[in-house]
């Protein structure tokens, strides 16, 4: 199978062992991504907060890109997911602002053109019995709490859980699953943001968690780097852990990249 | 009498009603920024609803919203009261209303200003920006070292060459925006 691949600035930057923890883990399962020439910013937390038209604009231009390659796109960032996906649906339901949108960027919307998080494409498209096939080392016993990942149902997400089961790890039942940790305020209201974390932190740590699992880049940074406590909880990527189960070598060079190395935790997994 | 003006500003701007809340306080109840707000999105919400159009405008909630749309996924009326809130900063900023967070507009400005210049985000540019807005030079410091030396904070920024069109876009708002409609027909917009 053969995708557009939408990185989005975080997995240049901060968020770099996300970006080669997906290309690994998806090439480990037969998926080659193709990454969208020219993209933009999509703007993220700010654009939508001051200037309405152009947060749209913005995630649009990327959608435009990806129709032209003719391949569906995968955004690993859950907050470039998110904007593609809101204009996305306003290209979808709204055909006075979908003709704006297209004469600003010179395109026209053919409908044809799916957008896609790795966990979405792995549970539903790939298959969960693929998945169990590549796995080399079981993550038995490593207890972990996935956060927000509402790909399916946006109380109660299940399809991380499912993905986690698969690659042997143990999964556990949170109450913070779905709470916001802040990160956009992460620069501006520390002190607000560090309560955030902080209270997400113990919940992890109230049911044995080992390691917090993100599909996001900007929660892992802010988990990271907003904890107080002297012994920190790990965050990892989801896909991070899929290449250790997958045995891949390169996940040896992500470990290193973390704020607060997870090494002690995956080491036996290696 | 009522002044309406600021509800049909936002219904118009963030497309939606927002006469169909009925106050149940669900999205404040879940909000994860709400213990650190004034009044929290549903007070928020009534405020505009009842023509509380300067005190809603000058309320720090709306710039501590922290855009997560838990809000708005829990709301049984289908209220989208983050958008709500994205629609009253930015009103904020048309109208120049007082505003008690000015550093977190200013950090979405400069935000948005790498976009403009880059098309795509520059840390290394934020970080010394946002040293300017907040004044507090040595504040994460350590993070972002470490960050520089883990080789996840470029130096140098990825420009792209379709810098120019997504730079029109930042600037084109102003100009031609429904809301640049709604602030000439308002009554609203009329005040001083
Ligand atoms: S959850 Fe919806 S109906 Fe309830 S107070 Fe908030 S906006 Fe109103
Ligand atoms: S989007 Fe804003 S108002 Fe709504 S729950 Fe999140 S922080 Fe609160």
């Amino acid at each position: 199978m053969k995708f557009a691949y939408y990185p989005g600035c975080s997995l240049h930057a901060t968020g770099l062992e996300y970006d080669q923890s997906t290309r690994a883990a998806l090439c480990a399962l037969d998926v080659e991504l193709d990454e969208l020439r020219d993209w933009n910013c999509c703007g993220a937390s700010s654009a939508h907060a001051l200037d309405a038209n152009a947060a749209i604009l913005l995630a649009a231009r990327n959608l435009a890109l990806a129709q032209r390659a003719h391949r569906d796109v995968i955004a690993p960032c859950a907050a470039c997911f998110n904007r593609l996906k809101v204009a996305e649906h306003i290209l979808k339901t709204d055909s006075t602002r979908r003709v704006e949108i297209e004469r600003a960027l010179d395109f026209y919307y053919a409908d044809a053109t799916q957008i896609l998080n790795p966990i979405d494409l792995v549970v539903n498209h790939i298959g969960l019995p693929r998945v169990r096939a590549a796995v080399k080392n079981p993550l038995t016993d490593l207890r972990v709490v996935p956060h927000i990942t509402q790909f399916d149902d946006p109380e109660h997400p299940r399809a991380l859980d499912q993905l986690l089961s698969a690659i042997g790890a143990q999964p556990c039942e949170w109450a913070d699953a779905t709470h916001c940790c802040g990160g956009s305020l992460s620069l501006t209201r520390a002190n607000i943001v560090i309560k955030l974390v902080d209270d997400l932190v113990a919940h992890a740590r109230d049911v044995n968690a080992q390691a917090i699992v993100t599909a996001c880049p900007l929660c892992q940074i802010n988990l990271e780097m907003r904890q107080t406590r002297a012994d920190k909880l790990p965050i990892v990527y989801f896909t991070e852990l899929m290449g250790l189960a997958f045995g891949l070598k390169e996940s040896r060079k992500w470990w290193g990249k973390h704020l607060i190395n997870p090494r002690e935790l995956v080491s036996r997994y290696q | 009498m009522l002044d309406s003006s600021l509800r049909d500003w936002v219904n118009l701007q963030s497309h939606q009603n927002i006469n169909t809340c009925f106050t149940c306080a669900k999205c404040t109840a879940g909000c994860p920024v709400a213990f650190a707000m004034e009044f929290g999105p549903h007070r928020i919400l009534q405020m505009v609803r009842f023509g509380m159009n300067d005190a809603a405008l000058a309320s720090r909630d709306i710039w501590l919203c922290a855009g997560c749309e838990t809000c708005a996924t829990r709301c049984p009326n289908d209220v989208d009261v983050a958008a709500l809130m994205d629609a009253l900063r930015q009103i904020s900023l048309a109208k120049k209303s007082r505003n008690p967070a000015r550093d977190i507009a200013d950090f979405h400005r400069a935000y948005l200003l790498l976009i403009k210049l880059f098309g795509r985000m520059h840390e290394a540019s934020l970080m010394i920006l946002v040293k300017l807005i907040t004044r507090d030079l040595l504040a994460d410091m350590g993070a972002g070292v470490q960050l520089v030396l883990k080789g996840k904070i470029p130096i140098v920024p990825e420009r792209i060459r379709g810098t120019g069109e997504v730079s029109r876009m930042l600037n084109a708002e102003k100009r031609n925006s429904r809301e640049a409609f709604v602030i000439r027909n308002s009554q609203f917009g009329n005040q001083k």
